[in-house]
């Protein structure tokens, strides 16, 4: 579905990724796990348009779009949930929700009637969102706006996922509550590629995942090898060794 | 619903409850004079309108309006004198050159954040300034440009101040409900995706070149319909007209109304065009008064006299128990 080959991206004469190559098959949930700097958020914002590469291609369902700007790739069907939510803090949770769904309204013969209905999908997953629908968005609390981030991802209808520290900032309860709800959208069809830091939760969720080193590729394996890879426990799980092996 | 269709309706009230109001207001004064401040107040909130839409809402600070107004004031001025057309065609002349103008100048203005379009547009309202100024053939220099003809429909000639109010106030009606139409559609709320932040609005598949570059356009054109109106007004028109000090005073029009509401940008409109007629014995105090509101504004009241107001109402209502304590329960309750 997504095959990224040989993606190089520099910020000024700073090299973030270095030839990064990596696919996601239809329906995966796929991690990219790494410590702070080894350009795994670049790589979800090469992926999104958001930063453009100096060098490699990146196709979506068979066609380029690493040229595209970052409002043409949202319609072909990938949606970024962008680190630290990126909320329209002043405009309310509906009109965070309406934002989503920004394309629908003309092109594709999108009909509001749908649009409600998928409002409703979202209020089902998230109840606390329809309480909380005339809030500006600013006032949520974290885990709500993460939340609100996801829904309005959502509204786009995505066929793909992107999402960038879903569990940053968040209470472990609400971060278990969030990565259940990811499963259940893969359930229902959606691909996802999720960038984490918290390796053990990311690898727990995904069939498959890459370590990112200073920006290229060391290790990618299945998400059940990965957590028992000796490398990965060392670096990245520390003192919580005795946790994943409950 | 319930509650979409109740703010429908209020808006369609306040809509008809302003129209009338100022429909009726120049039956108050037998003297011109105050209806020819009654028009300039009209033509300032239909600039103030584009204005708010382009900085209120998309967030795109613009010190340079005063020239677009400038523009539609000379286009409809040489048209008419120069080439003795209908001021129909001045009209025209003038929502056409500043589109076009404003257009050339977003492409690579917009590109520039925060400060620095700041700082584009006032450079272009400057040069403007000055080619008022030395194109003395055409502009006719420091003298300015006077025997400018009247509109007429049909016969009908705006020649006095009552009858050209008539005109004023259906082009700030129609000015208004673009306005109104505009902030409460999918096109307002991309302009505030726009405005919180553009890497999540492009992220949301919103094209922020495009909005930006139409916002500008349109804010653009309807300074310059007010310009022509003003110039049909006053029947000369003159560099003095079209200073820097013009395009502040909008830009304080907008923030001290309260940004990203069109009925701020009236109350702020009106608000300073009264006050600039009884400043006018001091005309050099003038900007003192007008740099010292903006900036006490944006300290202790950076919503705007719209919404300090509400905050007002709103804290009113609540200490004599009108509505429950739990704020945003009229939205959140339907």
């Amino acid at each position: 579905m997504l095959n990224v080959s040989g993606l190089n991206v520099a910020y000024g004469h700073v090299q973030v990724l270095r030839g990064i190559s990596i696919y996601v098959n239809e329906g995966e949930i796929v991690t990219v796990i790494g410590s702070n700097g080894s350009g795994k958020s670049t790589l979800l914002k090469a992926i999104s348009g958001i930063v453009r590469a100096n060098a490699g291609e990146i196709k979506f369902n068979g066609r380029h779009i690493e040229r595209n700007p970052a409002e043409k790739i949202v319609s072909h069907g990938i949606s970024q949930v962008p680190e630290g939510r990126q909320l329209f803090g002043e405009l309310t949770v509906l009109e965070n929700l309406q934002l989503g769904a920004y394309l629908r309204y003309r092109k594709r013969g999108g009909s509001k009637a749908e649009i409600v209905r998928d409002l409703e999908f979202v209020y089902t997953m998230f109840p606390v969102l329809k309480d909380r629908v005339g809030q500006p968005a600013g006032t949520l609390s974290g885990g709500e706006q993460q939340m609100l981030a996801i829904g309005r991802s959502l509204m786009s209808r995505p066929k793909m996922l992107l999402l960038d520290e879903p569990s940053m900032g968040l209470a472990p309860i609400i971060i278990q509550n969030i990565f259940e709800t990811l499963k259940d959208l893969r359930e229902k069809g959606l691909t996802l590629l999720l960038v984490e830091q918290d390796a053990f939760v990311a690898l727990e969720l995904a069939d498959r995942g890459y370590v990112l080193q200073n920006g290229s590729v060391v290790l990618h394996d299945t998400g059940s090898n990965l957590l028992n890879n000796e490398e990965v426990r060392n670096i990245y799980f520390g003192q919580r060794k005795t946790r994943g092996s409950q | 619903m319930v509650a979409v269709r109740a703010l429908l309706k209020t808006r369609r009230t306040g809509l008809a409850l302003y129209g009338t109001a100022m429909a009726l207001l120049p039956l108050m004064f037998s003297n011109d004079y105050y209806v020819k401040v009654l028009i300039i107040l009209g033509i300032n909130i239909l600039i103030v309108l584009g204005l708010n839409l382009l900085m209120g809402y998309a967030g795109q600070v613009s010190i340079g309006h005063a020239a677009f107004y400038g523009m539609g004031a000379y286009a409809s001025a040489i048209v008419t004198t120069k080439y003795g057309m209908s001021p129909w065609f001045g009209l025209l002349a003038s929502i056409i050159l500043g589109g076009i103008v404003a257009y050339g100048i977003a492409i690579p203005t917009l590109r520039l954040k925060g400060h620095y379009l700041a700082m584009a547009t006032l450079g272009f309202a400057e040069i403007v300034h000055v080619l008022f100024l030395q194109l003395k053939d055409i502009t006719g220099g420091t003298d300015g440009i006077s025997g400018i003809s009247t509109l007429s429909i049909a016969g009908f000639l705006f020649d006095s101040p009552q009858k050209l109010y008539i005109l004023v106030w259906i082009v700030v009606m129609a000015g208004l409900i673009i306005s109104i139409n505009l902030a409460n559609s999918r096109v307002g709320r991309a302009l505030r995706a726009v405005h919180g932040s553009e890497i999540a609005a492009a992220s949301m598949g919103i094209d922020t070149a495009k909005y930006k570059i139409q916002i500008f356009v349109l804010s653009a054109v309807f300074a310059c319909i007010g310009g022509s109106l003003y110039a049909h007004m006053a029947g000369f028109v003159s560099p003095d007209s079209f200073t820097l000090g013009v395009s502040i005073t909008l830009v304080t029009m907008v923030v001290l109304g309260g940004m990203a509401n069109v009925w701020g940008a009236i109350i702020g409109a009106s608000t300073l065009t009264i006050l600039e007629e009884y400043l006018k014995g001091y005309e050099d105090f003038n900007m003192v008064i007008f740099g010292l509101i903006l900036v006490l504004v944006m300290v202790f009241m950076p919503q705007g006299l719209y919404g300090a107001g509400t905050r007002v109402i709103g804290l009113i209502k609540r200490r004599f128990k009108l509505i429950p304590d739990t704020a945003g329960e009229e939205s959140a309750a339907s």
